[in-house]
C-alpha cells in the first residue's frame, strides 16, 4: 500500500512555508522549569530524548496545547499556534495535531472502531487525507475494529491509539514514548509500524524517548533535554558524535549509520551492506534482505579500532579507510574517543590514550578503522 | 382492603414528588459535581461542606429555615410574592424545593466521584481528538460517568422517598399536595391505625430493599470497563 499522504498530497508542507518548526516554551511548576527554544526541521522524525524529569512530555504538552507555557510561541510549517507576546494561543482542539499517549489512553466506552472515528468525525470532510481502511491497514488493526479497549494487549492499544491520531490527518504527529509502557515482545511488534511511519509519512513527527535504541532506531533530528533545558539539538548522527556532549547516551558513544542491503552470502550467512555515497560495503552476521532495502546500523564507539596499516590477516570482517576528524579526551584516563569520517558516514572509535600517543593520531591523519561487531538497528 | 384511597395518593405524590426532584437534582448536581470534581478553587472545600451539610444536619433544621425563607416574611417568599406565584410553603412546589435541598449531597457526591475517576487523561484525548469542553462533555464524560448518574438517580430518588421531616416542616399533612408516604405511615401509627401503617411502612421496606439490591448488583456488573 501507498501511504496516502505521500500520493494524494504531494506535500503537506506547502511551497512558500519554510517547512520548520519554531518553538519557545516557559513553563515553571514547582521546583521545576522548562525553558526551551527549538528548531525543527518540517517533516520526519524528531526525538526528544532525556532522563525522566528532563521536561520531554511537558515540552510535547506544550506542543499539543494541552499546557499553556506561560510565555510561548509555536509555529508549525507556517502556522502560527502560540505567541504569548502577542496574546495567541490556539487551544488543544483547534490544533491539528495527532497526540500518541503513552498508555494509549483510548476511550473505554467506545469501540475500537468508535475509538477510530472519533477524531475523524470532528474534522470537516475536505480536510481528511487519511481514510478509515488506511490507518487500519497501516497499523494492522484490521481484525481488532469490533472490540472494546478493555480487551486489547497493550501493543494492540498503541497501534489503535497511533492510527486514532492519524485519521484527524494531523499537520503535526506528537507521540509522547508511545513504547515505553510495553514489553520487549509487544516493542518489537509496535516498532515497525513506526518505521512505516517514519518511512511513508510526510508531516513532521515529535517523538519523546529515553530509549537510546529506540530514538537511533527512528530520529532524523535528535533534541537533548537536560533538566528543562536544551543541551543539544541537530542532525540524529552529527548529534549522536558531538564532542561537547559526555556521551549522548551515557554508557557509550555510538555511530548510527545508514546503508543499503547489497547482497547475502549465505554459505557464511553474512550480509552485505553498501554505504551510499561510497564504495564502502561492510558484513555482517545475518539473515537474508531483499537486495536494496534501507537499513540502520549502530556501531559503538568501544567496537572500533584504529590502525595506520590495513591489517591483512585479522579476524574482523570490517576493515575501512577512514579520516580522523577529531580526538576527544574523556574524563576518564585511559581512553580517547576518536572521530573518524568513514566515506559519507561518522564512526567513533574509543582506543586507549597509549595507542593514541604511539600511532600519533591527530585530525587528518589517514587510518584503517576495524569494526569488530555493529547491530541492525532497522529493517524498514 | 388494606391500603385507602388516601393512602394510595399518598404513595403516588411521593413518587412524583420523587421523580421531580431526582430530575431536578441531576440538572442542578452535574454542574456543581463537576466544577468540584475539576476545580482547584479555595472555594472547593466550603462549598463541598455546604452542599454536604444535608447529610448531617436534622431534617428539621433545614425545614425550619426553609419554612422561614419560604414563608411571606422570607427572602424566597418575598422574591415568589413578587413573581406573582404566592409563598410556596405549604405547596407541592414547596415540597420539590426542600427535597433538591435535602437531596443534593446524595446527587452530587457520586457524581463527583464518577467525574474525578474519569480523571484528566480521557479529556485530553478528547482535546488533541479535536472535541471542544462541550463536545467532551456529551461525547466522553457523559457515557463513562453514567453508572455514576444511575448511582446518583437511585440515591437522590430513594433518598426523597425516605424524607419525612423535611416535609413535615415546609408541607404539612395536606392530603393529595403535600400529604406523602412517610407522612401517612406517621399518620396511621397517629390514630393508632397499624394495619395500613403496617402495609405502607412494609411496602417502604421492600421498596429500599430492592433499590439497593438494584445498586449493588449495578456496581459489580459495571466494574467491567473501570
Amino acid at each position: 500500500m501507498i501511504w496516502p499522504f505521500t500520493r494524494r498530497v504531494p506535500r503537506l508542507i506547502h511551497a512558500s512555508g519554510k517547512g520548520e518548526i519554531r518553538a519557545q516554551f516557559k513553563v515553571e511548576h514547582a521546583g521545576f522549569t522548562l525553558d526551551v527554544a527549538l528548531d525543527l526541521p518540517g517533516r520526519g522524525v524528531s526525538a526528544l530524548f532525556g532522563h525522566s524529569g528532563s521536561g520531554k512530555t511537558s515540552c510535547l504538552r506544550c506542543f499539543a496545547g494541552l499546557d499553556q507555557p506561560r510565555e510561548g510561541f509555536l509555529q508549525v510549517n507556517g502556522e502560527l499556534w502560540q505567541d504569548s507576546t502577542q496574546g495567541i494561543f490556539v487551544p488543544a482542539h483547534q490544533r491539528a495535531v495527532g497526540y500518541v499517549f503513552q498508555h494509549a489512553n483510548l476511550f473505554a466506552h467506545l469501540s475500537v472502531r468508535g475509538n477510530l472515528l472519533y477524531g475523524f468525525k470532528r474534522i470537516p470532510a475536505a480536510q481528511r487525507r487519511v481514510a478509515l481502511e488506511q490507518a487500519v491497514e497501516l497499523l494492522g488493526i484490521g481484525h481488532l475494529l469490533e472490540r472494546m479497549p478493555g480487551h486489547l494487549s497493550g501493543g494492540e492499544q498503541q497501534r489503535v491509539g497511533i492510527a486514532r491520531a492519524l485519521l484527524t490527518s494531523p499537520r503535526l504527529l506528537l507521540m509522547d514514548e508511545p513504547l515505553a509502557s510495553l514489553d520487549l515482545k509487544r516493542k518489537r511488534e509496535v516498532l515497525p509500524y513506526l518505521e512505516r511511519l517514519h518511512a511513508e509519512l510526510e508531516i513532521p513527527i515529535i517523538y519523546v524517548s529515553h530509549s537510546p535504541d529506540e530514538v537511533a532506531r527512528l530520529a532524523d533530528h535528535l533534541v537533548v533535554l537536560d533538566e528543562g533545558k536544551v543541551t543539544a539539538s541537530g542532525p540524529l548522527k552529527e548529534t549522536l558524535l558531538r564532542a561537547d556532549l559526555p556521551f549522548v547516551f551515557e554508557d557509550d558513544a555510538e555511530a548510527v549509520v545508514d546503508g543499503v542491503v547489497s547482497g547475502h552470502d549465505a554459505a557464511y550467512g553474512l550480509l552485505a551492506l553498501h554505504l551510499p555515497g561510497s564504495a564502502i560495503t561492510l558484513q555482517l552476521p545475518h539473515a537474508a534482505l531483499p537486495v536494496g532495502q534501507a537499513v540502520r546500523l549502530k556501531i559503538k564507539a568501544r567496537d572500533v579500532s584504529l590502525s595506520l596499516q590495513p591489517a591483512e590477516q585479522s579476524s574482523v570482517l570490517n576493515l575501512l579507510p577512514a579520516r580522523v576528524l577529531e580526538c576527544i579526551r574523556v574524563a576518564e584516563q585511559a581512553h580517547v574517543l576518536v572521530r573518524v569520517q568513514v566515506g559519507g558516514e561518522q564512526l567513533m572509535a574509543r582506543i586507549t590514550r597509549y595507542s593514541f600517543d604511539r600511532l600519533n593520531i591527530q585530525p587528518g591523519l589517514s587510518v584503517w578503522a576495524q569494526v569488530k561487531s555493529m547491530s541492525l538497528l532497522s529493517s524498514n | 382492603m388494606p391500603l385507602s384511597k388516601a393512602d394510595f395518593a399518598a404513595v403516588w405524590l411521593t413518587l412524583e414528588l420523587a421523580s421531580l426532584t431526582t430530575l431536578l437534582l441531576l440538572l442542578i448536581g452535574t454542574p456543581i459535581a463537576w466544577w468540584l470534581a475539576r476545580t482547584a478553587s479555595r472555594w472547593k472545600q466550603p462549598i463541598g461542606a455546604i452542599v454536604a451539610l444535608p447529610l448531617v444536619l436534622p431534617p428539621t433544621v433545614i425545614g425550619f429555615y426553609l419554612l422561614v425563607s419560604m414563608g411571606p416574611q422570607g427572602f424566597i417568599g418575598q422574591l415568589t410574592e413578587r413573581l406573582g406565584l404566592g409563598t410556596l410553603t405549604f405547596t407541592f412546589s414547596g415540597l420539590v424545593i426542600g427535597s433538591v435541598f435535602y437531596s443534593l449531597p446524595f446527587v452530587v457526591q457520586p457524581l463527583q466521584n464518577a467525574f474525578e475517576a474519569i480523571g484528566r487523561a480521557p479529556l485530553e484525548a478528547a482535546a488533541t481528538l479535536r472535541a471542544g469542553p462541550w463536545d467532551t462533555f456529551f461525547s466522553v464524560v457523559l457515557p463513562l460517568a453514567k453508572p455514576g448518574f444511575i448511582t446518583a438517580a437511585i440515591l437522590g430518588f430513594a433518598h426523597t422517598v425516605g424524607e419525612f421531616g423535611v416535609v413535615l416542616m415546609i408541607g404539612g399533612n395536606i392530603p393529595g399536595k403535600t400529604q406523602v408516604a412517610s407522612v401517612q405511615i406517621y399518620n396511621h401509627v397517629e390514630t393508632m391505625q397499624y394495619a395500613q401503617a403496617h402495609w405502607l411502612a412494609g411496602g417502604m421496606v421492600l421498596f429500599s430493599f430492592v433499590v439497593l439490591l438494584a445498586l449493588y448488583s449495578r456496581r459489580s456488573t459495571l466494574r467491567v470497563w473501570q
